[in-house]
Order: C-alpha cells, then sequence, then structure tokens
C-alpha cells in the first residue's frame, strides 16, 4: 500500500508525478547536435520563441483548473495546457542545448527575468472571461498550428520532429476552440454579444503575430507567411459563428518592440511572479 | 543469475496510465539494443509531448531491467516518427476493449497543405465497450488523459473512453 497516489504511481521511483521541478531533460537521447551552418545561439533564440510561446499560454489556460462552465471544458483546458506545456519543455531544452550553455527547461522557465522571455504579447494577457479565453485560444492555435506545419520541415531535426508532433496535437485545441466560438457566437443574444466583445478584445494582440523577429524568418518560418492561412480560417469560424471581424487597432509597440524582443504588458510580470514564485523561494530546490 | 533477453524485460513494463497494456502493446517502446558487455539501452517515444508519465516510464524500464541483472541501462528519448495510435498492438486493442476503453480507429491520414479545419466532430462508428451498441456519442474530445476522448452510449447510458486516433 502506498501514503498517496503518486507513490503508487512511481513505486520505488521519486514521488513525483505530473508537477515539480527537477525532471529529467525531455531531450535525454536525442541527438542535440546543431546542424551545420546554423548559428546555434539564433536556433535557440527561436526555440525560446515559440517555447515561450508555449509555456505563457499552457500557464493562462491552467487558470481555468477549477473554474471552467462544465467539468468537461475543465478537463480538456487541462489537457490543451499540458500539450502545450510539454512542448515548452522540449523548446526550452532544446534552446539550452543548442546555445551551447547546457541550460535546462527549469533555469529557463523559473530563474528568467521578465525582459528575456520572448513570447507574444497575445499569451501573456489574463483571462478576461471564457469568451476572450476562447477567442485568444482560436487565434493562437490557429497561427501555431499554421506555424508548426511549416516547421516540420526546418533545418533543424529535433525542432522538426518537436513540429510534426505539435501538429497533430494543435490541430485538436484550434477545432476545440473553434467550437465553443460558434458555439457561443451562434448562441443567444448574450452569448453571441459576449463572444463577440472577447473577439474585440483579443484583436489588437493579433497584428503582432505576423510582424514577427528577424531571427524568425532566417532560422524558422517567416511568420507573414501564415497570415493568409489565418485569415482563412478564421473567416471560416466567424461566418459559422455569425460574428464580425473585428476592427480595434493593433496594440502599439514601443519604439518598435515588442515580446519577442522582451517588451510586454504589465500582465507579464504578475504572472511570472506566479510561475515563479516557489523557485525563486527556495532556489535549486526540487519538489 | 539467470538473465532473460533485454527485451522480454522491457516487454514487462506496463504504462502508468493504462497499467492493463505493456509499453509495447502501446507502440511506446521503440527499441531494445543490448550492447558490448551487457549495457542495455531502450528507446522510447512519447505519446503525447506533454505526457507526464515519461519519467515513471523511464524509472520503471531502469528499474525493471537492473532486476533482471542488467547494471548498465540507457533510457533514449526518440521523437521521430511522432507516436501514433496506429502502433498500438492487437492484444493491446484487446486488452483496451476488455477494461472498457474503445480502442481506436485508423489514424487520419493528412494530405500534405493546410490542416482542415473540423467545426463538426465526423460521425465515427465507435462501439460501446460495456454493451457493444453502436449507438454512442462523442462527449468531448479531452479525456482523463491526453490520449483519450469520452464518449456515452446511448444503449446502456453508460460513459466510457476511447484511445483518440492520432
Ligand atoms: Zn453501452
Amino acid at each position: 500500500m502506498f501514503d498517496n497516489a503518486y507513490e503508487a504511481l512511481t513505486e520505488e521511483g521519486d514521488a513525483r508525478w505530473a508537477f515539480g521541478t527537477g525532471f529529467a531533460d525531455p531531450l535525454s537521447g536525442v541527438d542535440t547536435t546543431v546542424p551545420s551552418g546554423v548559428d546555434g545561439a539564433e536556433l535557440a533564440a527561436y526555440c525560446l520563441m515559440l517555447g515561450d510561446d508555449a509555456l505563457i499560454m499552457s500557464h493562462r489556460l491552467q487558470e481555468w483548473c477549477t473554474r471552467a462552465p462544465e467539468l468537461e471544458d475543465e478537463v480538456a483546458i487541462a489537457n490543451i495546457g499540458l500539450d502545450l506545456l510539454g512542448q515548452a519543455r522540449l523548446l526550452l531544452a532544446r534552446a539550452g542545448k543548442a546555445d551551447g550553455t547546457d541550460r535546462g527547461e527549469d533555469e529557463f522557465a523559473f530563474l528568467r527575468t521578465e525582459q528575456a522571455f520572448r513570447n507574444v504579447r497575445l499569451v501573456e494577457v489574463g483571462n478576461a472571461d471564457f469568451a476572450f479565453s476562447m477567442a485568444r485560444l482560436l487565434v493562437f492555435a490557429t497561427w501555431r498550428l499554421a506555424l508548426l506545419q511549416r516547421l516540420v520541415d526546418s533545418v533543424d531535426p529535433v525542432l522538426a520532429a518537436i513540429a510534426a508532433k505539435g501538429v497533430k496535437e494543435v490541430a485538436y485545441h484550434r477545432d476545440y476552440a473553434a467550437r465553443w466560438v460558434v458555439r457561443l457566437g451562434d448562441g443567444t443574444e448574450l452569448s453571441h454579444q459576449r463572444m463577440q466583445n472577447g473577439l474585440t478584445a483579443v484583436w489588437p494582440y493579433v497584428g503582432e503575430l505576423f510582424t514577427g523577429h528577424p531571427v524568425e524568418s532566417r532560422i524558422g518560418v517567416d511568420p507573414a507567411e501564415l497570415r493568409a492561412e489565418f485569415d482563412a480560417v478564421l473567416a471560416q469560424v466567424l461566418t459559422a459563428a455569425t460574428l464580425q471581424l473585428p476592427e480595434t487597432p493593433a496594440l502599439a509597440t514601443v519604439l518598435g518592440r515588442s515580446g519577442r524582443d522582451g517588451v510586454h504588458t504589465e500582465e507579464m510580470g504578475y504572472l511570472l511572479a506566479e510561475l515563479q514564485s516557489v523557485a525563486r523561494a527556495h532556489p535549486d530546490a526540487t519538489w | 543469475m539467470v538473465i532473460s533477453g533485454a527485451r522480454e524485460v522491457a516487454e514487462t513494463v506496463t504504462d502508468p496510465e493504462l497499467p492493463m497494456l505493456t509499453l509495447a502493446e502501446l507502440g511506446v517502446l521503440r527499441e531494445v539494443e543490448v550492447g558490448q558487455g551487457g549495457r542495455v539501452v531502450v528507446s522510447i517515444t512519447p505519446t503525447y509531448t506533454g505526457c507526464p508519465a515519461m519519467d515513471t516510464m523511464r524509472d520503471d524500464l531502469d528499474a525493471r531491467l537492473r532486476e533482471a541483472g542488467y547494471s548498465e541501462v540507457e533510457i533514449r528519448v526518440v521523437l521521430t516518427p511522432a507516436w501514433s495510435t496506429d502502433w498500438i498492438t492487437p492484444s493491446g486493442r484487446r486488452k483496451l476493449a476488455e477494461a472498457g476503453i474503445a480502442p481506436p480507429g485508423p489514424a487520419p491520414r493528412r494530405a500534405s497543405g493546410p490542416v482542415p479545419l473540423t467545426l463538426v466532430p465526423p460521425a465515427q462508428l465507435v462501439r460501446c465497450p460495456l454493451c457493444g451498441s453502436p449507438d454512442t456519442v462523442l462527449q468531448s474530445e479531452f479525456s482523463a488523459t491526453a490520449c483519450k476522448a469520452l464518449r456515452r452510449c446511448r444503449s446502456c447510458a453508460e460513459p466510457f473512453e476511447h484511445v483518440k486516433e492520432i
């Protein structure tokens, strides 16, 4: 008999399972040599961008645990957050191998300052309400699916493998969000209005997804290439949802700098304070 | 001490989330190689990127092989090709059904180009693993673990899980 479920699962291993720090390197045994002709520092910078997008989006999704409107959605949102956390772990680990520092996932997630995070600002803003969260997830998953699908042919075989797996997962995420947007948009007068408001509130963060950073087009995919596919998918969803494409202007940059340059919104600081509090209070602890 | 074949030993390790299945039946165990001096290298592939059971699988394989007398064990993660439910073996599918979990159908074959959006879940024939009725409906594409969807049987009214095709 075991004192708790985690011990039962791990038997003689340590009593941690789906939480904590100090896990085995998720890329253990994977050949992480940087391909010839690829700049390791640029590859690392790119992996941090995509990894941070997944990590911070996952954090916002996790905030729905115990707060989702239905039990099934609680489970669905937690699963989507877990998929993205898995993508983040691999991408952050890949960054640490590519830049030659051998920094692990924990160091990237828990010990960087706000300015070192490279996620787009879309993922960091607070959840507001369920409609906002579903609009954001639709935008995020549509953009990321288009991106990952192109990265399947990346010059870096590790990135290509992470992308190939991610495509299968994010396709489910996009369908989930799209169905909620349609259900609320094409629902009652009240749900329609709230869904429209949610979409309108998300829209200022959309432009940044397609301007990107020079590193992206050099080493990965030029995000501008994703716009046509993104627009087509959004049009399909919004038509079914009887929603209007918002015309809210894009959020301002700071002298041309935004999330990819480490310039974040006010809410990012609060998010990181929560995400990093235990790691910072107990440096080098494993829990 | 009698040392059984490393592959045979590794094949006895079960999945922590689907304990009725071995990792071999799940298609997670990709390769077992025994090198010079009895060093064993085991390759496993994650079902889903975020699968929290990977560490447990790694520990269990390591422990089982050491118990069997292999003192040098390395567990490697392989990411390509990505895991597919098509790799679940016939005996794995049978054991899933016996445990009340509907096994997956064939994984979708996607053409290249953009992944099509599916606003309405495609109708799918999934038999109830409890009463055998084909009259079942999808409740949610996400369930207690990333690899399963939740369905409900309209004949016996029971909910059940279905390993979703990827
Ligand atoms: Zn039934």
